[in-house]
């Protein structure tokens, strides 16, 4: 198949950044959005010119690496999909498809779809952690954690800190990341000594990154590719205001 | 196939001296704000639709919001107090929503070049914009029915009557204002109620439904209840 893919480019932070159009021939439609990317790179790099630069890893939608807005939409039109796990199948021949990187103050672009995600390192380092001494693994039944607890913190977890929330949310807002990280650890035994501290400082550091506050659209949600639930940001406003209530009582 | 790529400059992280207030923390103040003052606006409801057991009935209650909690406080104090509290409600509402606001346009400098339709509800898109239509008319409508400023006969002893002018159908535009503002209110509580469940905690798949039917059927009720005035007065079934 035969596409247009209009995408942005910018050299660097400084750089103001645009839309260029390249016409991409001969895509397979078994090929992942990545490979078509790959396959118009390979044509860039013969011709002379400076490849598109997109971030990527692990190719099979687990890393959280690859981070495009296809069309508008964080991971492009499928749901529950990373970008490498979209394929070209979900395109048209003769389609002209967007690509920009997620936009955001806190996610500023280093260079063309590459975004600088420090922002998300800077929440985990806030509170995302046990502070627990290390050694060998206690037995697994040491500590029981009723199931219904165990499956929530076990969808929390599958985040992967893409920051897909962020860049389709209207406000720029990473309460979906933060909740997700919040509940996890929040929800098992072994996270609870430190909860209270952990949702303030976490969600003292996402404020400080320059995101956006929740307004409860759930766009987040819908494009998440773990599918996330937006009630787990119920959930840190719960955790958040019972710390607030700790701290001062 | 190697090729050297030209290496950006390492972006500038934006850098932030002051420590920001806390951004569920606004939230809290506009959902506790925000209750109270649907409280108020169920509780105006009920006395606007005192119209339809006519004239005496309708000014008769006017004239008791003046005697609220006398003798152990003057006349009319309790309404003066009551005043106070949803200004203060009012103004803390608005300055939670601007600071959140202009942090939520800082958050995004570069907008997306290709930006479908958000998918959330019409009510929550234009929570902003609804906000600032609905205040636009509480100052219309104090200067109106409050103070009679605005109002065509402005009788503050003759409430009924500042109410049936002002609905005459050669002031339509009144009217349409009126509509336009109620209509604004109920797509804000549509959003805004289930809003500040979720804000105070609301956590559950179930717990979310229950919230968005109950903020449906609560803003319904009041934009029924408040434009059934202003049609009861243009039909004639009030005057």
């Amino acid at each position: 198949m035969d596409i247009q893919v209009r995408v942005w480019r910018q050299t660097d932070s400084s750089d103001k950044g645009r839309m260029v159009t390249y016409d991409v021939k001969d895509i397979s439609p078994d090929a992942s959005f990545l490979e078509m990317l790959d396959v118009l790179n390979e044509k860039l790099i013969l011709d002379g010119d400076d490849p598109v630069a997109f971030d990527h890893d692990c190719r099979e939608g687990i890393c959280g690496a690859c981070s495009m807005v296809i069309d508008g939409v964080a991971h492009g039109p499928e749901r529950a999909t990373t970008t490498c796990q979209l394929h070209m199948r979900h395109f048209k021949n003769g389609d002209v498809i967007d690509v920009e990187p997620w936009r955001a103050a806190a996610f500023p672009v280093i260079k063309d779809l590459v975004v600088d995600r420090t922002a998300f390192d800077k929440i985990i380092q806030a509170g995302g952690y046990i502070t627990a001494p290390t050694g060998a693994a206690p037995e697994a039944h040491a500590t029981p954690v009723p199931k219904k607890d165990a499956d929530l913190a076990f969808e929390a977890a599958t985040c992967i800190g893409c920051g897909a929330c962020v860049a389709a949310c209207p406000n720029g807002s990473a309460m979906l990341f933060t909740a997700a990280k919040v509940a996890h650890l929040g929800l098992v035994p072994q996270g609870q000594p430190e909860r209270d501290t952990r949702v303030l400082d976490m969600l003292q550091a996402q404020d400080d990154a320059g995101f956006g506050g929740c307004t409860n659209m759930g766009e987040c949600t819908t494009v998440c590719p773990k599918g996330i639930p937006l009630t787990l940001i119920g959930r840190l406003n719960s955790d958040y205001r019972k710390a607030l209530r700790n701290s001062n009582s | 196939m190697a090729v050297d790529t030209k290496v950006p400059k390492a972006p500038a992280a934006p850098v932030r001296s002051r420590k920001r207030t806390s951004s569920v923390l606004l939230k809290i103040i506009m959902a506790v704000t925000g209750i109270l003052l649907i409280l108020f606006l169920y509780l105006h409801m009920i006395g606007n639709l005192k119209i339809f057991f006519g004239a005496e009935a309708f000014d008769h209650y006017a004239h008791w919001l003046r005697t609220i909690a006398t003798p152990l406080l003057p006349k009319t104090w309790f309404l003066w107090i009551q005043r106070g509290g949803l200004t203060i409600a009012v103004v803390a509402h608005i300055a939670a929503a601007i600071i959140l606001a202009r942090r939520a346009a800082a958050a995004r400098p570069v907008k997306y070049a290709h930006r479908p339709k958000v998918q959330g509800s019409y009510a929550a898109r234009t929570m902003r914009w609804g906000g600032v239509i609905v205040l636009l008319f509480v100052i219309f409508h104090i200067l109106d029915l409050t103070t009679g400023t605005l109002n065509p006969v402005g009788d503050k002893s003759h409430p009924y009557a500042n109410v049936v002018a002002d609905f005459a159908l050669d002031r339509w535009y009144v009217t349409l204002f009126y509509t336009l503002a109620i209509v604004a209110v109920g797509f804000h509580l549509r959003h805004g109620i289930f809003s500040a469940v979720r804000t105070l905690g609301q956590q559950t798949a179930k717990g979310e439904r229950i919230a968005r039917a109950s903020a449906l059927v609560l803003s319904l009720i009041l934009v029924v209840g408040y434009l059934s005035v202003p049609f009861a007065v243009m039909t004639g079934l009030v005057d």
